[in-house]
């Protein structure tokens, strides 16, 4: 039997309810605004980059926890969220080029976001190079946690901060309504029936994915150590 | 074996490429999966891949489990 808990049923529901329902909740279509039906991408775009954003917190969490106490666990937990919160950022910015493509014309339109998030991303690659590129085991948990924390402390300027600053494309920019990630005229009280459930069932199935790979990381290591 | 197999799934594959587009006007009968402008069939789709994401985890997490007894 698999490791019995709520949450990975919790989360099945929520992301089957989001799949259907999410196609047949009625959407705004204000004159003016040309979203149109992908507005429910609001419920698939969106909770990528939600899900992202919990795996890299919990990463530096770890990551600060490993250099309080040197544990082999936290390091092994604070890589593999940084690896699925990297995987979910990919994956959003691949839905959201597509998105763009048909919204705004262009996939990659230099928008204030989009370079922001590739930006952030970047460091997030250079974390697994960095990480790589290190032989001895020790220096490669302390030194891949020290720049864990510069990269997390990187990637909210750069996906909220900055996007603010200029005229994006995107909500939340100058001159616009929202924030970097939403706007709250494009969505109804109907919508949000969705949303909530599918940030929290995208980020809930990204945990359970980031703790199989943790629990392969251990049982890996203690092979290695029983040899 | 594992080339034959091969073979036979580009040969499904043609055929049923060749099936689709053979498929004009017919028209269209009025149940509830081609109502909506067929958003269903996208439904029905989307449920699926989540339906066998789910059970890939799923059986991932159980062969997981029993690595570690």
């Amino acid at each position: 039997m698999i490791r019995k808990s709520w949450w990975k049923l919790l989360s099945f529901i929520l992301l089957v309810y989001t799949c259907s329902y999410g196609f047949l909740v009625k959407v705004p279509s204000p004159p003016g605004v040309p979203l149109k039906q992908t507005i429910r991408n609001l419920f698939f775009h969106v909770p990528m980059w939600i899900a992202m954003m919990v795996c890299f917190t919990v990463s530096v969490v770890y990551a600060i926890k490993y250099l309080r106490k040197q544990d082999k666990v936290s390091e092994v937990y604070s890589t593999e969220f940084a690896r699925t919160g990297t995987f979910l950022g990919i994956m959003g910015l691949l839905t959201g080029m597509i998105w763009a493509q048909f919204q705004w014309g262009k996939a990659w339109s230099g928008d204030a976001k989009q370079n922001g998030t590739a930006i952030a991303l970047l460091m997030y690659f250079a974390y697994f190079v960095l990480k790589g590129s290190l032989n001895d085991e020790e220096k490669q948990a302390r030194i891949g946690a020290v720049y864990n924390i510069f990269a997390f402390f990187m990637l909210f300027p750069t996906i909220w901060i900055l996007p603010r600053l200029t005229e994006s494309l995107h909500p939340g920019g100058m001159g616009s309504e929202g924030n970097p990630g939403l706007n709250p005229k494009d969505t109804t009280n109907d919508m949000r029936t969705v949303m909530y459930p599918a940030f929290l069932g995208w980020t809930l199935l990204s945990v359970w994915i980031t703790t199989l790979r943790i629990r392969v990381q251990l049982i890996q290591q203690k092979k290695l150590d029983n040899e | 074996m594992n080339k034959l197999t091969r073979i036979i799934s580009v040969m499904l594959l043609t055929i049923t490429t060749i099936a689709a587009q053979a498929q004009t006007a017919v028209a269209e009968p009025e149940d509830f999966m081609h109502s909506n402008g067929k958003i269903y069939v996208v439904v029905a789709v989307v449920v699926t891949i989540l339906l066998g994401l789910f059970f890939y985890v799923y059986s991932l997490d159980r062969k997981i489990s029993k690595m570690e007894k």
